[in-house]
């Protein structure tokens, strides 16, 4: 199970991938004179001086890298400013200071003609509450971006009809939005997203509007077209459980400010704040922390199986109990690195944490 | 301590504005007093007169001189579609001159009842398919055909003017916002208090007694709600749709003609309707500068006094008015609920069957029309007429009745109209300018005390003083027998389920007719004069103020009134304490659209004999007199304005109060 998925989140390979988005000193602050403002202090502004001069600041000074191909989830609570942050990376809203970079080419100098271009070509976006249009139906839906782009109507349906393939929506063509449910709707707005291939796909808390058994079935929808489309996908939440189970890195938003970013595993691990570890407590670690954070040197003990350093706890606790004995944990050559005893196992699932973890 | 600490900085101001207003109306009541001491404080003197009449009536004939050429190329454009309209639905293509001459016929009356019929059905099921098209049927058989045609095609080719013309001037702004609160709103504001008479007479000096200068007041005066409902529409698009069509790479253009608009179509299409049922309202009253049609019936009976006739007519106004409203308003809300799909890939006509069977149905009836008579017209033996049972009716109360009628009528005159009418008329125009603009800078500062005053003073200084006086007398006795009768109902409404069902049908029908149509009913028991008139406004006033104060109970909070109750409030405490003091800005609301539209009937009610303003217009409107007719028009609205504005700010002062 976990080697389907472990090969991406490898430590050293994600790291070659190159940047295909980030954020260089990015604020957004509300209120008259709100660029001058933060252009005079040279990008840089505590709380007292953006409360003293009236303003509210929705983004302070982000600095994000998105690689190619991962899923960079931005959790934070309403008003933390995820989502003026992900508008900023389209610049649907224009941030008052700093740098926005599309491989490596500042967004915010390019042109009206040339965004329109970006957008239409390489970035996707799905919303909160589906923003389908309600006078088109469903193939009409999928296939409006195509049209604006002044594709034939043979060429833009055909498209359509191959992600309505995609996003299981055959047999729905001409349904019109209201007679969907809110999880078809959704597939609908995922399927217009995808028409136009973005290579960027920008996703503002897709799932919120759905009932939580929908929202599980979604969330693994999108884990299956990712492994099939392998996307550049920011993805905003607040629910902090969606973030674990979807995400390669989280960032998490308090007060316009990124207080952290990591894999789920370094989070929960290594938490930076008590802000963070508010939201890491209730976390099922065992599905979040992996071998190699729960290793030590080996102690010479007899092994009773083997495990690779990235396998989640949750994945071998149950043969490791059974078992009785450490298993070794081995890296990619069958070399041994370290040892998980059943105890450390065991002491995580009952939830007596640092005396295991992290050791 | 704190408490009477703030009580006692709270009751300076309310003493203050109490001693303000005692001594404000003992100064008034001296100046009253010594009329003939300082006369030039009560009447306005005669010499003084600023002949703003005369400057417009200038202007307006030099448009007219040198502008000729414009107006008269509009007429002929736009006699264009409106001729083709008028032929076909009601006087028949004439082809060739001379002997070569022949005719097409106009489409049969009986295809477009059913057309009608279809277009209910299609729209609503069968109960509105039916209502729709018994409504023409109505017209048809009750002998109302051609002029109702005529009626019809005028609003054909209006509305689709109003609402072209509506949606640029709403698209620009929304995208301005310094057009929309600098030159759109106001204009707006204004269109809707000058009286609909006021319309008239400028068209009728440019564009001559013709179709088309009915037609073109006809989409002035309809054009504001769909004005309003595009800025609205606009605004309420969600800001995520906004955002897909960005993110979709949408160029502005695109983004408001594929994205904006068509999400916008359930307010689009509200604004359709009130566009419609305002363009009817106008054709009737237009027919005085060549509408003809139905209206033009109502105004020939009326002046005849053939009191059933105008009913006659009359009625098939209200039977058409019901159609459109019904119809236009069942699509309003198919709208608002989105679309529901169709099977694809069928052939035009099953996915349109109603349009294709009505089409059909048209297209067969009119051609069989060439040759069998009954199709082309209503077969006389067909026709019914209600003229000579209205007649008998009337005749009958008349003869029965006629000393009670006149008994009640004297009296309202004698003891009411008169005595109010005298101290109107007698009030010295400057203490209401200064009274006026008292209130005003108490409800909302020196501008609008600014404002007030300054519209009040207009009505004196063009020496129209007495007949601005007489129209408030009118208007305000007449609004507040209004709001004296509509508030308790509204109130019964508000607290029975069952009397709000009977009520709702009731109030809405009243709504949708034209105001021409309150008149003819009263005129037969009345004959003309102010009783007519007060009583005729009455009952096309006071709508607003039912449905108001209706909606005003109704909203407060529930969770409010449990708490009431849970707090040990009796059912008398619970709407005294609670639900009444929270509904008074809205039940203020409504009493403010009642003075407003008592307002726009009173001028109407010049037709059956009062001395106000409105028949200021009427006689401007006989003699062609534009300048006249604008000034008294523009002191029409001016009383509007600041009742509007007073009100406005009164309400304002109230919610802010209540949070």
């Amino acid at each position: 199970m976990s080697d389907a998925t472990e090969p991406q989140a490898a430590g050293a390979p994600r790291d070659a991938r190159p940047i295909k988005l980030a954020c260089r000193n990015v604020w957004k602050l509300f209120g008259a004179n709100a660029a001058s403002f933060i252009r005079e202090r040279a990008g840089k502004a505590s709380p007292a001086d953006i409360a003293a001069a009236g303003l509210v600041g929705a983004v302070r000074a982000v600095d994000l890298e998105i690689r190619q191909g991962e899923i960079f989830i931005i959790m934070g609570l309403s008003g933390s400013g995820k989502s003026t942050l992900v508008r900023c990376m389209s610049r649907l809203v224009e941030p008052s200071h700093g740098k926005v970079e599309f491989e490596g080419k500042d967004l915010l100098k390019i042109s009206d003609a040339a965004l329109i271009e970006l957008r239409r070509h390489r970035m996707g976006m799905v919303f909160q509450n589906f923003a389908l249009l309600p006078h088109l139906n469903v193939l009409d839906n999928i296939a409006f971006p195509l049209s604006i782009q002044g594709q034939d109507r043979a060429t833009r349906e055909a498209r359509a009809r191959e992600v309505i393939d995609l996003v299981g929506l055959r047999g729905r063509e001409h349904f019109y939005p209201r007679e969907l449910s809110g999880g078809q709707q959704q597939r609908v707005g995922i399927a217009r997203s995808l028409a136009t291939k973005p290579e960027i796909w920008f996703l503002d808390e897709p799932f919120s509007a759905l009932d939580p058994l929908i929202r599980r079935e979604m969330q693994d929808e999108l884990m299956r077209l990712q492994t099939m489309l392998h996307k550049t996908i920011v993805f905003i939440t607040h629910d902090f459980d969606e973030a674990i189970r979807l995400a390669d890195r989280i960032a998490i938003m308090k007060d316009g400010e990124v207080i952290q970013t990591g894999t789920p595993e370094e989070l929960v691990v290594n938490p930076a704040t008590d802000y963070v570890a508010e939201f890491t407590r209730d976390v099922d670690r065992a599905k979040v922390i992996s071998a190699r954070s729960l290793m030590r040197a080996c102690g010479g003990a007899e092994h009773g199986g083997t495990v690779s350093p990235e396998a989640k706890i949750a994945s071998f606790s149950a043969g490791i109990v059974a078992a009785g004995k450490p298993f070794a944990v081995v890296n990619g050559s069958g070399k041994p690195i370290g040892e998980v005893t059943p105890q450390a196992v065991i002491d995580l699932l009952a939830g007596i944490e640092r005396s295991g973890a992290g050791a | 301590m704190t408490v009477t600490a703030s009580a006692s900085e709270a009751r300076p101001p309310v003493q203050r504005w109490l001693a303000i207003w005692a001594l404000a109306l003992a100064a008034v009541l001296v100046v009253f007093l010594l009329e003939d001491k300082v006369p030039w404080a009560v009447n306005y003197p005669a010499d003084a007169v600023i002949p703003v009449a005369d400057w417009i009536g200038g202007l307006m004939k030099w448009i007219k001189t040198n502008f000729s050429w414009l107006t008269r190329s509009i007429t002929a454009v736009l006699g264009v579609p409106l001729d083709f309209a008028l032929d076909l639905l009601a006087k028949n293509f004439k082809v060739g001159h001379g002997a070569d001459a022949f005719t097409l016929p106009r489409l049969s009356w009986l295809g477009v009842c059913v057309a009608a019929f279809l277009a209910g059905r299609a729209a609503g099921g069968w109960k509105l398919g039916v209502l729709v098209g018994g409504c023409f049927a109505y017209v048809a058989l009750f002998g109302q055909w051609t002029s109702a045609m005529l009626t019809l095609a005028l609003i054909s080719i209006a509305v689709p003017f109003c609402i072209v013309t509506g949606l640029f001037v709403g698209i620009w702004g929304w995208r301005k916002p310094w057009a929309e609160r600098l030159i759109v709103s106001p204009a707006l504001d204004l269109m809707q208090t000058i009286p609909t008479f006021a319309y008239l007479i400028p068209m009728l000096l440019l564009f001559g007694n013709s179709p088309v200068s009915a037609m073109i007041a006809t989409a002035i005066f309809a054009t504001p709600p769909m004005v309003r409902a595009t800025m609205l529409g606009l605004q309420r698009v969600p800001s995520e749709i906004d955002e897909f069509s960005e993110m979709a790479g949408c160029t502005a253009r695109q983004k408001l003609w594929r994205v904006l608009l068509p999400s916008a179509r359930p307010t689009l299409m509200v604004g359709v309707n009130q566009v419609i049922m305002l363009a009817l309202n106008m054709v009737i009253i237009a027919s005085m500068i060549g509408a003809g049609g139905l209206g033009y019936d109502v105004l020939l009976a009326l002046r005849a006094l053939k009191v059933g006739e105008a009913m006659e007519a009359g009625l098939a106004i209200v039977a058409l008015a019901i159609a459109l409203d019904r119809l236009s308003q069942a699509i309003a809300h198919n709208h608002a609920m989105g679309q529901t799909h169709r099977a694809a890939g069928l052939h035009f006509w099953r996915r349109y069957p109603n349009l294709t069977l009505a089409v059909a149905v048209l297209v067969v009836t009119t051609l069989l029309s060439l040759f069998v008579p009954g199709f082309a017209a209503v077969p006389k033996a067909m026709t019914l007429t209600t003229a000579p049972l209205w007649k008998a009716a009337v005749n009958w109360v008349t003869i029965n009745f006629f000393d009670i009628i006149e008994a009640f009528r004297v009296a309202l005159i004698l003891n009411v109209l008169n005595p109010v009418r005298a101290f109107c008329e007698g009030f010295p125009w400057l203490g209401a300018v200064f009274l006026l603009g008292l209130a005003g800078y108490q409800l909302g500062g020196a501008r609008l005390a600014a404002l007030v005053a300054a519209l009040t003073a207009f009505c004196a200084v063009t020496g129209l003083w007495e007949k601005t006086m007489a129209t408030v007398y009118l208007c305000g006795i007449s609004a507040f027998i209004s709001c004296l009768i509509g508030i308790p109902i509204g109130f019964a409404a508000s607290r029975s389920d069952r009397f709000e069902k009977i009520v709702t049908p009731i109030i809405d029908t009243l709504q949708v007719l034209p105001s021409f149509c309150f008149i003819i009913p009263v005129v037969m028991l009345f004959r003309v004069g102010d009783v007519t008139a007060m009583i005729a406004t009455i009952a096309f006033a006071v709508v607003p103020a039912i449905r108001y104060t209706n909606h005003g109970i109704r909203q407060v909070p529930p969770a409010l009134i449990e708490a009431a109750k849970v707090s040990g409030c009796t059912p008398r405490q619970t709407f005294f304490r609670v639900q009444l003091p929270l509904a008074l800005p809205e039940i203020m609301l409504g009493v403010n659209q009642t003075i407003l539209m008592a307002l726009a009937m009173i001028i109407i009610c010049a037709m059956v004999g009062t001395r106000d303003l409105g028949q200021e217009v009427f006689i401007a409107l006989s003699k062609a007199d534009s300048g006249r007719g604008i000034v008294a028009g523009l002191a029409i609205a001016f009383i509007g304005i600041v009742a509007d504005r007073l009100f406005n700010a009164w309400t304002a002062k109230a919610r802010a109060r209540l949070g």
